[in-house]
């Protein structure tokens, strides 16, 4: 097997724990002023990359592990987060702030196509989805789009017999695939967990190589396909009250008909 | 509003007869609906038809036009039939071929792309499942054309809903795409039944394409029980569960009291006590039953996006500030270990 080169792209996306809330035009979410972070399926993938290194388990070792996002100038801040985590240079592809620059998964699909080319990667590690979005497509597309197999929603990742092994979550239990490289994985939480950067890691972050791109100069355009109408909030559920004991929850139930 | 919306498509996908124009917008003249043709794609296991991936239909069902089923794998006749039994469906699209048996993207997405170029669908839905979510973007790239994930209503044949951000917001989008790739979240659009109709089944184009992937092995969790994502009641046990040992014997029983599938949170699962395949939320299973009682379980927004469409909410929990009885339509504040068991006993014996 050749050494790797591993490709791992990251997204700055709204903090898991923040409650989001629809702007006032309904046009969106409201980003300004609010705590961003690595999209948490994407520190699975560096975290992952980084184990594949430290542990020795690809057979040709591994070479090179390049961070890459596309967004806004901030995007920066999470390539830094994935340097810091043990990604050894870091690509940013950087599009305007706001709406404008947002990138659908097929537009960052031909975005990554792009950079395996150049970067000559054989492996990319994605998160199985953006905690924003939610739309789990990105891998998949890539995988399409280079003719490459994939293994969604991993939750191991083993090197044998000459391929990578990879368990995978399916609905009702775990499947297990093989293929050769190149490869495409996309992470489920199971996977790892990933580690927290430490201080000397942050400030050493800070002197790895970042490399700056447009979207032209990958030859790729922000074209949308899906225009947002609107987007509101979801409608709001009451909560209906307590009660006292177990007949007290059995009655209420069987008057709401769930019984 | 938006759970009206999806009533009144709904409602429109079975009470109205495919010619007649469903939608009020520019797209509802008869005359472009006639153009309009879906491909709902099938799952199949073992010769067995995924009841649930009927839901592909319903959702066809209320865009208008012409409706095909797809499906492939090996000895697939007999579940091509059963779904030709779908009422408004024109056409079973069937390809014999043990190479399609367990789903691999890497052939899966050519062979669909190749049956899509042939029938020159608009539309191509499947379900939001493990299956679904794996294949579906494959062919979506394979075509140049932005998919459309876990949608949960559909406003006419280019707009659709779907949420967002955990379900903490929802999206309507349109799409420009001239095959649009869709899939569907399963608790919004019921499964068709498979009867009153009598498509006919013919052979698809098989491009016989390499699978560079190879299917090594499976483990699926056995149980008696009603499939979570479908289940009619669910009872979810989270963090307060303390031990393995704890969640099987207190959650069980319940279960098994009313008929119920057992359902986790992510910290229950993450700290071993349930399987991963249990795990209720925005990275597990959404589900949207009758009854949803969580057990032990605070109430994270990541767990509430995969449970808060649930027709009742039940919650047990000894915290009386956990964000859980803000949802829920009916809260006891108590310890589990003694609350559950006693409930499971006063229901048994009703």
């Amino acid at each position: 097997m050749s050494a790797l080169r591993i490709l791992v792209p990251v997204k700055r996306v709204i903090d898991y724990a923040v409650k989001p809330r629809v702007n006032k035009a309904q046009t969106g979410v409201e980003t300004a002023g609010v705590k961003h972070s690595m999209n948490p399926f994407d520190e699975l993938s560096v975290e992952e990359s980084v184990r594949i290194r430290t542990e020795e388990r690809a057979p040709g070792g591994v070479e090179d592990i390049c961070a890459i996002s596309a967004g806004p100038a901030k995007s920066v801040e999470v390539l830094r987060t994935a340097m810091a985590m043990g990604a050894d240079r870091a690509i940013h592809v950087e599009t305007a702030d706001g709406d404008e620059g947002a990138l659908e998964p097929l537009a960052v699909a031909k975005v990554l196509r792009a950079v395996v080319d150049k970067e000559r990667s054989n492996l990319v590690i994605l998160g199985k989805q953006s905690i924003d979005d939610d739309a789990a497509q990105t891998g998949q597309m890539l995988a399409g789009l280079l003719g490459w197999p994939q293994a969604t929603q991993a939750s191991r990742v083993e090197f044998k017999n000459d391929g990578i092994e990879v368990t995978k979550e399916v609905d009702g239990g775990v499947e297990t695939v093989r293929a050769k490289l190149p490869m495409i994985i996309t992470t489920d939480l199971r996977l790892n967990e990933p580690r927290y950067a430490s201080l000397p890691n942050i400030m050493k972050a800070k002197r790895k190589p970042l490399v700056k791109l447009s979207l032209s100069d990958l030859g790729v355009a922000n074209e949308r396909r899906l225009k947002v109408v609107k987007v509101t909030e979801p409608p709001a559920r009451q909560g209906g009250g307590k009660v006292e004991d177990v007949d007290g929850m059995i009655s209420k139930l069987k008057e709401l008909g769930a019984l | 509003m938006f759970a009206a919306a999806r009533q009144t498509a709904l409602r429109g996908a079975v009470s109205i007869p495919r010619s007649t124009p469903v939608f009020s917008g520019p797209f509802s003249r008869s005359a472009f609906q006639r153009l309009l043709s879906s491909l709902a794609i099938l799952e199949q296991r073992e010769g067995k038809l995924n009841h649930g991936s009927l839901s592909a239909i319903t959702a066809a069902r209320s865009i208008g036009g012409s409706i095909h089923g797809f499906v492939a794998g090996s000895n697939v006749k007999p579940v091509a039939e059963e779904a030709a039994k779908v009422e408004g469906v024109e056409k079973i699209i069937a390809v014999d071929n043990v190479a399609y048996e367990k789903g691999l993207p890497e052939n899966f997405a050519p062979l669909v792309v190749e049956n899509i170029k042939k029938g020159g669908y608009t539309h191509i839905i499947a379900g939001h499942t493990a299956f679904g979510k794996n294949l579906m973007p494959r062919i979506a790239a394979l075509l140049d054309s932005q998919q459309i994930s876990d949608i949960t209503a559909i406003e006419s044949e280019n707009t659709f809903v779907r949420p967002i951000y955990a379900g903490n917001a929802i999206a309507t989008v349109e799409s420009s795409d001239s095959v649009k790739i869709i899939t569907i979240r399963g608790t919004a659009f019921p499964a068709a039944e498979a009867q009153g109709g009598s498509a006919a089944v013919e052979d698809g184009v098989d491009p016989k394409s390499e699978a560079s992937a190879e299917w090594i092995s499976e483990d699926l969790a056995k149980s008696d029980r009603p499939d979570l994502a479908t289940a009619g009641k669910v009872v979810s046990g989270g963090r307060g569960l303390k031990s393995k040992e704890d969640f099987d014997n207190v959650m069980q029983p319940f279960a098994d009291s009313i008929g119920a599938a057992i359902g986790a949170s992510r910290a229950a699962v993450d700290s071993g006590y349930a399987d991963n395949s249990l795990q209720v939320g925005q990275t597990g299973k959404v589900v949207a039953p009758q009854l949803y009682m969580a057990v032990g379980i605070s109430g994270a927004i990541q767990h509430l996006a995969g449970m808060k469409d649930s027709k009742v909410i039940a919650a047990i929990n000894k915290d009386p500030d956990a964000p859980i009885f803000q949802v829920a339509d009916v809260g006891l504040v108590g310890d589990l270990f003694e609350k559950v068991p006693e409930l499971t006993e006063k229901l048994k014996s009703s």
